[in-house]
């Protein structure tokens, strides 16, 4: 039997078939399959009647799948032997898996666009909180923020960042570059709002207790996205060849500059992908800028001192304390997320694009 | 005739060269240290800071509450939420992984995998305003009944069940589906690297390809998948605005995961509260964050011991 039927799961046919009987004897026609599937849609569509429970589109999917799962077994047990169906079952069982996982990314976009998409209007656009009580009002007070915190943010982190795994990569050989790298894989692993607590007790210091500011939530965030920034660079810097360096100090360069002009070059698309995504992962940061920066009804500019709404925090609010009627606060909110999911969105792609056209030739 | 070599003498007057870009490099490479340094720098500072603001909790006489008795509740609650997501998310995470990595067509694999990364691009807020507007109403009317009615001699299923479906379960339920991605990333490069030997050994054998993967691909790659939940618990255990958002809580030790009476987590009790406390309120909030901060240390360096010992031991 060759590889390629061996790979496609297709069984092998009994030993001894009488010479009348087809070659695909005791397996599972594809008609066959296709019925089963057909079944099982239809068992789930009769879900839809059950009483006392309103039609759900979830329930429809979870329901087919699991008829298809007890169907392809039963009928390929049948048909194929033992072992087969639970080959079957297997197949069966790691696709619903697949699709029951896409059931709530599919659910999460669908609700913020058609909840959040009322809102986006130029209003929401320009306008603060300042005044608004019910109707109206906008984010605009909640975007700038989002810059100034995120910009400061990415201003702190990534040269840090770069620094450190410049280090780890290219100089540090022994303890010291050890325990930096186990210190790195424990800063992963620090809960958000704990970041946000340091960055607090930290400005307590020179700021006093009750302190808010747009600095200190970039501190809180800068925290969490360095350690991201490091692994991202590591591996990219590892990537580069050896033999690129080597070429570089044979001509009598110097390590720094090697560094500079030809190490860094070489990996500059994978870390400006890395930092692309760093950013789109601190940019949906709401626990740590709770309990630095806070939340305000208008416009800051000033990073150091006054409390700076952040587009999360923002969405946050609006939905615990919408007010009343709260339907306008939650109008507010589902755009804010809106906003943020479209935000994301872009810099994934951002990041991809980035990928693809830095992307050295030859590199991997 | 034997020819000498001589020795290679200089010429008279020659000076030798200075290293070319000494300063440079003293001053980049300092950088460079410094920088790995500040790392260092910066951990121990959040230790030392969080302990000092952290520390008039323990001294003071102005609280009513013992430290302990008021942290009980939410280290359970923290710990049970993250055990249930981990319970819902791993077997989950491990199809799905070698769904992309075993089963799935081969020109389809990668796109696949990428939409299951695009779970993890969601920011966690957005989860929070899903679970508590869509899934814990449909979760209230279709399964949280059936539960209590059919299931309720388990006391996780005790009724009645909450009419507002902000349980427990569905805030197990939403973490289970944020830190699948993390799982299921990790699970997935672990499965791409089973040797390529031992799986065509286990399919020339006559094996079927559920079969080849329970033999060749599961053991080869267990430690790793172990290390990659404990990374998701890492997570789940400070998840804080799904939680906050979604669950309504209450001051209780309770297993009872679809009743009224929840327990709060660490984080989001911190994000709750937070905003409106002051004076030895927020040093006592400050101590909670500590608690959980320790907890998720110790998850994590249990990972990494179990991804060295695995790795070494798979290699074996």
């Amino acid at each position: 039997m060759s590889l390629a039927t061996a790979l496609s799961g297709a069984p092998t046919p009994s030993p001894s078939p009488s010479p009348l009987q087809p070659l695909d004897s005791g397996t599972l026609r594809r008609a066959q399959h296709l019925a089963i599937v057909a079944a099982a849609v239809v068992v789930g569509a009769l879900s839809w009647l059950v009483q006392g429970t309103s039609p759900n589109w979830a329930r429809w999917i979870v329901v087919t799948l699991l008829a298809y799962c007890i169907g392809i077994f039963v009928v390929s047990r049948l048909v194929e032997g033992a072992r087969h169906a639970t080959d079957r079952l297997s197949t069966a069982i790691m696709t619903s898996a697949f699709c029951i996982v896409l059931l709530p990314l599919v659910s999460v976009v669908w609700t913020v666009v058609q909840r959040g998409w009322g809102r986006m209007d130029s209003l929401f656009f320009t306008d603060t909180m300042r005044g608004v009580v019910g109707e109206g009002g906008g984010a605009w007070h909640a975007i700038v923020g989002t810059l100034i915190v995120t910009g400061l943010t990415a201003l702190m982190s990534v040269p840090f960042g770069l620094f450190t795994a410049i280090y780890l990569v290219e100089y540090g050989k022994g303890r010291l570059a050890r325990a930096i790298t186990s210190m790195v894989d424990v800063m992963t692993g620090i809960p958000s709002i704990v970041a946000g607590l340091f960055a607090y007790a930290l400005f307590v210091l020179r700021q006093g207790p009750g302190a808010r500011s747009g600095l200190s939530g970039a501190v809180a965030l800068t925290v969490l996205m360095t350690p991201v920034v490091i692994r991202a660079t590591e591996e990219m810097l590892r990537l580069v060849p050896d033999e690129l360096r080597e070429a570089s100090y044979a001509l009598g360069v110097p390590k720094w500059k090697t560094i500079v002009r030809v190490v860094l070059p070489t990996a500059i698309g994978g870390i400006l992908t890395g930092v692309t995504l760093a950013i789109a992962r601190v940019i949906g940061e709401t626990a740590p800028l709770l309990v630095t920066a806070g939340l305000a009804q208008d416009t800051n500019l000033n990073p150091v001192s006054g409390r700076m709404t952040t587009l999360p925090v923002f969405a946050f609010y609006n939905y615990a304390q919408p007010g009343v009627p709260p339907q306008n606060g939650l109008d507010r909110a589902w755009a804010a997320a809106l906003t943020l999911i479209i935000v994301v969105a872009i810099l994934f792609t951002v990041a991809r694009i980035l990928a693809k056209i830095l992307k050295p030739k030859g590199l991997r | 005739m034997t020819a000498t070599l001589e020795r290679p003498t200089d010429p008279p007057g020659l000076v030798p060269a200075e290293p070319v870009g000494k300063a440079g490099d003293k001053i980049f490479g300092g950088l460079s240290k410094g920088a790995g340094i500040l790392i260092l720098v910066t951990l121990a500072a959040v230790a030392l800071f969080l302990l000092k603001e952290a520390f008039p909790t323990f001294t003071t006489d102005d609280l009513e509450e013992g430290f302990a008795s008021y942290v009980g509740p939410l280290v359970f609650g923290t710990i049970w939420a993250a055990f249930l997501a981990l319970v819902i998310a791993t077997p989950l995470a491990v199809a799905v992984a070698l769904f992309t990595s075993h089963y799935a067509p081969r020109s389809l694999a990668a796109p696949l995998g990428y939409f299951i990364d695009l779970l993890a691009a969601v920011p966690s807020v957005v989860y929070g305003l899903w679970g508590s507007s869509v899934l814990a109403p449909v979760l209230s009317r279709s399964v949280y009944p059936w539960l209590a009615d059919n299931l309720g001699f388990i006391p996780l299923f005790k009724g009645p069940a909450a009419g507002s479906g902000r349980t427990l379960m569905t805030v197990a339920i939403v973490l289970a589906v944020m830190i699948l991605p993390i799982i299921t990333a990790i699970s997935r490069e672990v499965f791409l690297q089973t040797p390529r030997l031992h799986e065509e050994a286990s399919l020339a054998l006559g094996a079927t390809r559920w079969e080849m993967v329970r033999q060749a691909v599961l053991p080869y790659g267990r430690s790793g998948v172990i290390s990659g939940a404990m990374l998701g618990l890492g997570r789940a255990l400070g998840e804080t605005m799904a939680v906050a958002i979604i669950l309504s809580p209450a001051d209780v030790i309770s297993f009872n995961i679809i009743g009224t009476q929840n327990p709060n987590t660490i984080a989001s009790n911190i994000a709750l509260k937070f905003p409106e406390s002051s004076g030895i309120e927020v040093n006592r909030l400050i101590a909670t964050g500590l608690v959980l901060f320790v907890l998720t240390f110790g998850v994590n360096v249990i990972a990494r011991r179990i991804a060295r010992a695995g790795f070494s031991g798979a290699a074996g």
